[in-house]
């Protein structure tokens, strides 16, 4: 058997069918979700993938996260449903306070597009078991509000609770506080991140690399075992 | 004020009308008269001082341009020809690609940001007006003085539209063009291109036919911005005295966009549409007669259900508007309502506004009043053709006479040296890093090329792998020297770059950019140019599919250099197959392919350490191209080359400093014998490449290259972390990199 994993479209999200791609690469069923639908078909897990959804109009991710299927990607995320936000996914999943902080533009102020060096911080979240603790990975880093902020008091406190899920290398590329590239909940089965695994999947295209797998074999083994 | 109905116009033959403010001339005014019988009312006035613009109706340029379909070579992969949105060619296994590169100019000089971002939306609706998903964008830039404070203004604007744009899109942007030149100050240019990908089935035309049929207008809705945009601003030279054009400038919405794609895209797929176009330059006034002129029957519009962003607009402002993110589909009544539920899933507007008729007349209705009645072949095809004076300009001669050979050479290892870094940190040679960076090339995860590459290349089929690759170039300053040569040399370039990834050139798309077509030494030039690519791709094998003039890039009596750019679109049966630019792999051997001579004319080197023009171009040879393509391709698909990099502006000692940079390995080189080593590194003899080849490929591929009678030079080998050029100097790469890459942020960051 195989995990079925969900996969959003919002009006304006972009990276939905290489999120797709990138599930089934992995050996998963991906389940095309649509924003305006509550039901997520029965999916195992669900990821919300990048784009700008709505146009990133008022502030990215504010529309999104007020759609009908975020009702139901709220409940079933504190309910335990492995939850993958990557760029607008994650900005999503801070405006519905599944994370805490937020993103602001970039600090040059510019859109980004480069292969970013990261550090995965910790091996005990649904989406990043493959990788051991302290493991460089590079992937693909493209956004303008990719700037992760927060209060010091949450900061440290995601810092003491190792909810620091990824942390930027050989470079901050947008100001973010503490070098925070992508954090994880108290439980670990949501997890938001700027970078973008889903393009780093195949040797030929892209970076070339396919250090992005291992957030799909991630969730797909612990499914499949659970 | 009274409404101007036809009626009105028949009764009031004597009322004057604005057409000189909107851009005709006099004996066109009257040929409208003749046309019509009649004076126009407002509304046609208004339509056909649009569609007549220069910029819609090609007057000037169209008697040279029927020369791309007279000497067209055979191509059996040709499936759609000029004239349509967009070229499309056959890419094998039921794919279709169309492709166009088009240019936003005047728009992106008045107001960057979005006459940049609303370039990128009109090229990407022309390819969804022929059926085709699009699946990447490329953008061919120049812009004036590098250290000239008003490009510190227009550069990071354009760049910014483009990316704005383009990223929200979700269209990966693989490959572009940046150059810096004084000419261009006044009048930078901006030129989009992009590539769809279909199924041969799916090809979608502009055309309106079957009576009853219902004509459907959706996406944005229509607003004040734009009005004129294609007459009184793409169609004149700039000028000081005149008021500001910014009105004229569109606002884009790439979101809307992006809806509009998806929304189109499922329409395609249920087969719900006979008829497309998409609303971009003239608006309405250029969806309607052009589907109705191509289509079989008249067509009837009700302008009163034209979704306004603005209630105040006229009819005639209506006619005239270019807001963005509109499309207009024909379809059959019974397929109506499933189109605009699609619509309404994609939270895109959709209202019909009129109907195909059984007649031959365009007729558009206010407030129940018939406001247009013309045959709309007169508006959309049969607009007035100039045969423009043109003539050899003076000055070409004392020009081509002021020998580039004649400069003065390094004299010595350290001036060769230090040259060397100068040409790659100068602004055109230098890294384009700050630029690209700020373009997403990473979406639908299917890039497997883009910037710095020669070309870029996307995969279109996940099962076999099958691919196209893209490239644009264009010499302005070969062009100014010799613009036939100069033509050649970008269609050439283009190709070579294309090749030297490993794939098959197939087409070619142009984007001509030049100065006023009402002054002869720059029609002269525009008719060198369209001979001299229509020549070259007779010969080459790769006919034009369609492409986009842009004339009055002009400010007073300075004209830009004439700047084709040429897009060559190749295709590639597995992308697994490509072949980079880096020099990865210590200890392979590095062959420079072809014959290198004593050409300087309008180089980099002439530009950058003497600021000089002048000289005649390098030479043209058109079958050595075709011969060099031919060994890159089967190199790169029986794996006998690991990298390759096309020689052009900045010549080898360009071409090795970049494939080293990219593959992070040093070069040994040795100066060939019959070379010194100044020609050796700066010459841009056309028809050459710098190859990486395996030790245990070398004798196959020396055989091949010998079989062939194509010229093969071992020059050096991959080794260690500098540049040496033997007997000569030796350059760092972390030295040669911080020159390449230091520049442009230095400039605009």
């Amino acid at each position: 058997m195989t995990a079925r994993i969900g996969v959003v479209a919002f009006p304006g999200t972009l990276d939905d069918r290489d999120t797709q791609r990138a599930v089934r690469v992995a050996g998963a069923e991906a389940v095309p979700l649509w924003h305006r639908d509550k039901d997520l078909k029965q999916v195992d897990a669900v990821v919300l993938p990048g784009g700008f959804s709505y146009g990133d109009y008022l502030r990215a991710g504010a529309i999104s996260r007020f759609s009908p299927v975020m009702e139901s990607v709220i409940e079933q995320a504190k309910a335990g449903m492995p939850v993958l936000g990557i760029c607008n996914g994650f900005q999503v999943l801070t405006e519905s306070h599944l994370l805490p902080g937020a993103m602001l533009r970039n600090n040059h102020l510019h859109f980004i597009c480069r292969e970013q060096k990261l550090r995965v911080e910790t091996d005990r979240t649904a989406w990043t078991a493959d990788y051991t603790a302290g493991q460089e990975i590079q992937i693909p880093l493209k956004n303008i509000d990719g700037q992760y902020t927060a209060d010091e008091r949450t900061l440290d406190m995601l810092e003491a609770e190792g909810r620091v899920a990824f942390r930027y290398l050989d470079g901050n590329p947008n100001g973010s506080l503490r070098d925070i590239a992508g954090i994880t909940n108290e439980a670990g089965n949501v997890v938001g991140l700027m970078p973008h695994p889903e393009h780093a999947v195949e040797p030929l295209v892209g970076t070339g690399r396919t250090d992005g797998l291992g957030f799909f074999t991630s969730i797909l083994k612990k499914l499949v075992n659970a | 004020m009274t409404l101007d109905t036809v009626k009105h116009a028949a009764e009031t033959p004597d009322v004057k009308l604005p057409w000189a403010e909107l851009g005709l001339k006099e004996d066109e005014y009257a040929r409208v008269r003749e046309i019509l019988g009649r004076r126009p009312t407002g509304a046609e006035l208004a339509m056909y001082s649009v569609m007549w613009s220069e910029h819609c109706s090609y007057k000037s340029s169209k008697v040279h341009l029927r020369q791309f379909g007279e000497k067209a070579p055979d191509n059996d992969a040709m499936l759609v020809g000029i004239g349509e949105n967009a070229g499309v060619v056959d890419v094998g296994n039921g794919y279709a690609v169309t492709f166009k590169v088009e240019s936003h100019n005047h728009p992106s000089y008045v107001e960057p940001y979005q006459g940049a971002a609303t370039g990128v939306g009109g090229i990407v609706r022309d390819i969804i007006a022929m059926g085709a998903r699009p699946v990447a964008v490329v953008d061919p830039l120049r812009m004036g003085a590098a250290d000239h404070p008003d490009t510190k203004r227009v550069l990071p604007g354009v760049v910014a539209g483009i990316g704005g744009y383009g990223n929200c899109l979700g269209l990966p942007n693989i490959g572009g063009e940046l150059v810096f030149d004084a000419c261009y100050q006044g009048n930078p240019l901006v030129n989009a291109g992009a590539i769809g990908v279909m199924r041969h089935e799916d090809i979608h035309l502009a055309k309106a036919s079957g009576p009853g049929n219902k004509v459907i207008l959706y996406g944005a809705r229509t607003g004040g911005d734009g009005i004129g945009g294609a007459s009184i601003l793409a169609s004149e030279t700039f000028d000081d005295t005149k008021p500001s054009k910014r009105p004229a400038v569109q606002v884009g919405d790439p979101f809307q966009e992006k809806l509009l794609i998806e929304c189109t895209l499922e329409a395609f797929a249920e087969k719900l549409v006979v008829g497309i176009q998409d609303l971009g330059a003239a608006g309405l006034s250029c969806a309607t007669s052009e589907l109705a002129s191509n289509g079989s029957g008249g067509m009837r519009v009700e302008l009163d259900d034209v979704p306004l962003r603005d209630s105040t607009l006229t009819p005639e402002e209506i006619l005239m508007s270019e807001s963005q993110e509109r499309m207009c589909a024909v379809v059959e009544p019974e397929k109506v309502e499933r189109f605009l539920a699609i619509c309404e899933k994609w939270d895109v507007i959709a209202t019909v506004v009129g109907e195909v008729t059984d007649g031959d007349r365009l007729e558009i209705f206010w407030h129940g009043e018939k406001i247009v009645d013309l045959d709309p072949r007169t508006v959309a095809h049969d607009g007035p053709v100039y045969e423009r004076p043109y003539a050899r300009p003076k000055w070409q001669d004392a020009l081509q006479a002021d020998d580039a050979n004649k400069l003065a050479r390094p004299a010595s290892s350290k001036e060769l040296r230090e040259q060397v870094l100068a040409v790659v940190a100068s602004p055109n040679q230098a890294s384009k890093a700050w630029v690209t960076d700020q373009y997403d090339r990473f979406v639908q995860g299917n890039t497997v090329l883009a910037q710095p590459e020669d070309s870029g290349m996307v995969r279109i089929d996940e099962e076999t792998g099958l691919g196209v690759a893209l490239a644009n170039d264009g010499n302005g300053r070969y062009s100014k020297l010799d613009p036939y040569a100069g033509a050649q040399l970008a269609l050439s370039e283009a190709y070579r770059n294309v090749a030297a990834t490993g794939a098959k050139p197939l087409a070619v798309s142009d984007c001509l950019n030049f100065g006023s077509p009402e002054d002869p030494d720059v029609m002269w030039q525009f008719a060198e140019t369209t001979r001299g690519l229509a020549d070259a791709c007779q010969i080459l094998g790769t006919p034009v599919t369609g492409g986009n003039v842009s004339l009055y890039n002009q400010t007073g009596e300075a004209a830009i250099h004439p700047t084709p750019v040429v897009s060559v679109l190749g295709v590639i049966d597995d992308v697994a197959r490509r072949t980079p630019i880096a020099f990865a792999e210590e200890g392979q051997l590095l062959y420079l392919l072809g014959d290198t001579s004593e050409e300087f004319g309008g180089s980099a080197w002439s530009q950058v350490v003497h600021d000089h023009l002048g000289g005649l171009p390098p030479k043209v040879d058109l079958e050595r191209e075709r011969l060099l393509a031919e060994i890159l391709i089967s190199g790169s698909r029986d794996g006998m080359i690991d990298a390759a990099h096309d020689l052009s502006d900045g010549g080898l000692a360009q071409a090795v400093a970049e494939s080293c940079l990219r593959g992070g390995k040093g070069a040994r080189l040795v100066v060939p014998d019959g070379l010194d080593a100044f020609t050796l590194l700066f010459s841009e003899s056309a028809g050459r490449a710098v190859v990486s080849v395996p030790r245990s490929e070398e004798l196959r591929f020396t055989d091949m290259c010998g079989a062939r009678g194509l010229p093969a030079t071992r020059i050096g080998v991959v080794d260690g972390d500098a540049v040496e050029l033997q007997g000569e100097f030796t350059l760092p790469l972390t030295e040669i990199r911080e020159a390449y890459e230091g520049t442009l942020p230095g400039l605009f960051a």
